[in-house]
């Protein structure tokens, strides 16, 4: 079985990158195939490479308070695309956005405090179920 | 959580070795040597501080970073924090105006007044300061990027007020080189902004004597990850190559230098922070003196605002955070500092509430009334361990800025990624020091409990203002004279393109009702936009 490919990327204008940084180096070191999209990529680029790269799952990072919004605008775009990869969020989460994030169809919300282990853990849940799939 | 049989060194959070025990012998040099690395408050080479009376004669600035929604909403919290006691005014803008598009921009409306104040035009920067008399209040911008076109038009508010550039005092950040580097609201190459940058350097040291044109900031980087050595190191290494390209222009040294400021974190590991701070003094002193050749001993003599750290704070018990703040504010006063921001409690979820961001004051109020800190200069000066700490950052940091000469100073390096690196492998390391217990955080990894995370009243964004504010700019775009709008517009293309300083015609467009987007898209159109290359 080929090791789960993961898409990283930060939507939006936001330049916190020391988050998804980490986590991309963590989901390395725990075997995954990351690649990361860099800064203020927009929704067409994110479903262009998760298509490309063939990858098994979207992970996305906002520490601007735009996440919902932010999420939106990629879900609306990977659904017009036919894009199904499941994309997952972290960053500057309150508790109130984290159900309404799931309930848009996030598949995981990795809000901050979330512990690196926890993290890296659920992104290849998520991600390890769909190439199976 | 280090148990008693833990074998493993004790050094500080930066890595340098602490012994159980400091005495004289500890202090290079003895006295005289001791004397002569410290000199009095106000004297070379500066290391306890930059004056002599110190809070004696004035106390720190309380600056808290502050904006949201538009300049109605923000001028409203300026009004409050002021009435609340604080001294100056910090203004924080939303990323649009950081990286130049206007609120009405595809790429801007997911984030128009979240992180700060949204501005379009000088008619925005106007009402952010309504009832606010700008020669009397020292304002900050934390802008970078599109700082030229920012300050533009806040000297066209200024003008709307009557008041004179030369009246203006405060801070521009415009240090674009730590954006590369941490911070990362970049827009143009590093060539081209390093340009735009010095063109505000040059035109404010003509006509702004009591404004600071830069602030010079390692934070960014340490909140990003490195340590504090690094930190100094970095700042100090952004400091020369400014100084070579203001100098490279025929400027002199002493023109410019005495309206330097710089920026440090102060973060928890208490006495490493003091001493980084004494000892940022001490090695400006010598760059200034030695390398720039300083004549005026204002020239060598640093001055640095203190925010403390984000990256402290946690998302876990939040109200601990206000115990960590105050730590670091302690730091930031015992180092020396000149102007201070506390983080909020609730930060580590968004940006401050109003209550937060009181509390926060009043931290600040109660260590510079009740506490009796501010009663004599550098208190702990002479501490065996202190002037230790602050000889070995010393000599750490200048091996740091070493390194970065060798790789051909801040800019080189940082086009090749080097700091970058050692940014981003830090904070790997430091968050796997927590997950596996190695550097305790109350809260996090010890002394945890189950309560839920983030149940707390959070600041919350109008949903309306985006839309408010799109409508606000079209009014304006459609209210201005179009002719001199376009001449002015024309003026700055011309001079960006010819190598111009571009302060002038930038004024004359803010003026004229040019919004930041279009003075911005000269600035794309003659330069480019950066792309940061792959960090792996």
């Amino acid at each position: 079985m080929r090791p789960p490919r993961v898409l990283l990327a930060k939507p939006g204008l936001d330049g916190h990158d020391r988050g998804i940084k980490v986590v991309a180096m963590a989901l390395r070191d725990a075997g995954a195939e990351v690649i990361y999209l860099g800064l203020r990529v927009t929704p067409e680029q994110i479903i262009r490479a998760a298509v490309d790269e063939d990858a098994d799952l979207i992970g996305i990072s906002s520490l601007s308070g735009a996440h919902l919004p932010i999420a939106e605008q990629i879900l609306a775009a990977m659904g017009r695309a036919g894009c199904d990869a499941p994309l997952v969020i972290g960053g500057t989460i309150p508790a109130r956005d984290a159900a309404a994030l799931r309930s848009l169809g996030v598949a995981g919300v990795f809000p901050v405090g979330t512990p690196l282990p926890r993290v890296v853990e659920g992104v290849l849940r998520v991600a390890g179920a769909q190439a199976v799939a | 959580m280090a148990a008693a049989d833990d074998d493993r060194p004790v050094s500080t959070d930066s890595g340098i070795p602490v012994a159980p025990v400091y005495t004289a012998a500890d202090v290079a040099g003895g006295p005289e040597g001791l004397a002569e690395r410290l000199g009095l408050p106000g004297q070379p080479p500066f290391t306890r501080g930059p004056y002599p009376s110190m809070y004696r004669g004035q106390t720190w600035t309380m600056r808290q970073f502050a904006g949201y929604g538009s300049a109605e909403e923000t001028n409203a919290r300026f009004h409050f924090l002021l009435g609340q006691g604080q001294t100056a005014l910090s203004v924080a803008f939303d990323l649009p105006t950081q990286l130049g598009y206007d609120s009405g921009h595809e790429m801007a409306r997911a984030e128009v007044g979240r992180v700060g104040v949204a501005i379009d035009t000088a008619g925005d920067m106007t009402d952010l300061f309504g009832g606010l008399a700008l020669d009397k209040v020292s304002v900050n911008f934390t802008i970078n990027a599109t700082a030229p076109i920012i300050l533009a038009t806040y000297l066209v508010a200024a003008e709307r007020q009557g008041v004179t550039p030369g009246q203006l005092t405060g801070t521009l950040q415009n240090d674009i080189l730590k954006e590369f580097l941490a911070r990362k609201a970049y827009v143009f190459p590093p060539g081209p902004s390093m340009r735009l940058a010095a063109d505000v350097v040059e035109y404010a040291a003509d006509l702004l004597p009591r404004f600071n044109p830069i602030s010079i900031t390692g934070y960014h980087a340490r909140e990003a990850g490195c340590d504090a050595i690094q930190e100094l190191g970095l700042t100090m290494a952004s400091a020369i190559a400014y100084c070579e390209e203001l100098t490279g222009r025929g400027l002199e040294f002493d023109r410019f230098a005495p309206r330097l400021s710089f920026h440090f974190a102060t973060t928890l590991d208490l006495f490493e922070e003091i001493a980084k701070l004494r000892a940022a003094r001490r090695i400006w002193y010598r760059i200034a003196t030695q390398r720039f050749k300083a004549a005026d001993p204002a020239s060598a003599r640093l001055r640095f605002f203190s925010g403390n750290s984000g990256t402290t704070l946690t998302a876990q018990q939040p109200l601990n955070n206000v115990i960590r703040s105050t730590i670091q504010c302690l730091g930031a006063v015992l180092g020396g500092a000149q102007s201070i921001h506390v983080m909020g409690y609730d930060e580590a979820f968004a940006i401050p509430s109003e209550e937060a961001v009181t509390l926060s004051l009043r931290t600040q109020q109660i260590i510079a009334l009740e506490t009796g800190v501010t009663r004599t200069a550098d208190p702990l000066a002479g501490s065996f361990f202190v002037e230790s700490l602050t000889d070995e950052i010393e000599a750490r940091a200048e091996a740091v800025l070493g390194e970065i000469e060798d790789a051909g100073g801040a800019v080189r390096a940082l086009e090749r990624g080097i700091p970058q690196r050692w940014i981003t492998d830090a904070a790997y390391q430091a968050e796997r020091d927590i997950a596996a217990g190695r550097r305790a955080k109350v809260g996090v990894n010890v002394h945890v409990t189950q309560e839920p995370v983030g149940d707390m009243a959070l600041f919350q964004l109008d949903p309306g203002v985006a839309e408010r504010q799109v409508a606000r700019t079209r009014r304006r775009v459609a209210a201005r004279d179009e002719a001199v709008c376009a001449a002015a517009v024309q003026r700055l293309r011309r001079d960006t393109g010819e190598g111009r300083n571009v302060m002038p015609a930038l004024v004359e467009a803010a003026r004229a009702g040019a919004t930041v987007g279009e003075m911005s898209d000269v600035f794309r159109a003659a330069f480019g936009e950066f792309r940061e290359p792959s960090p792996w």
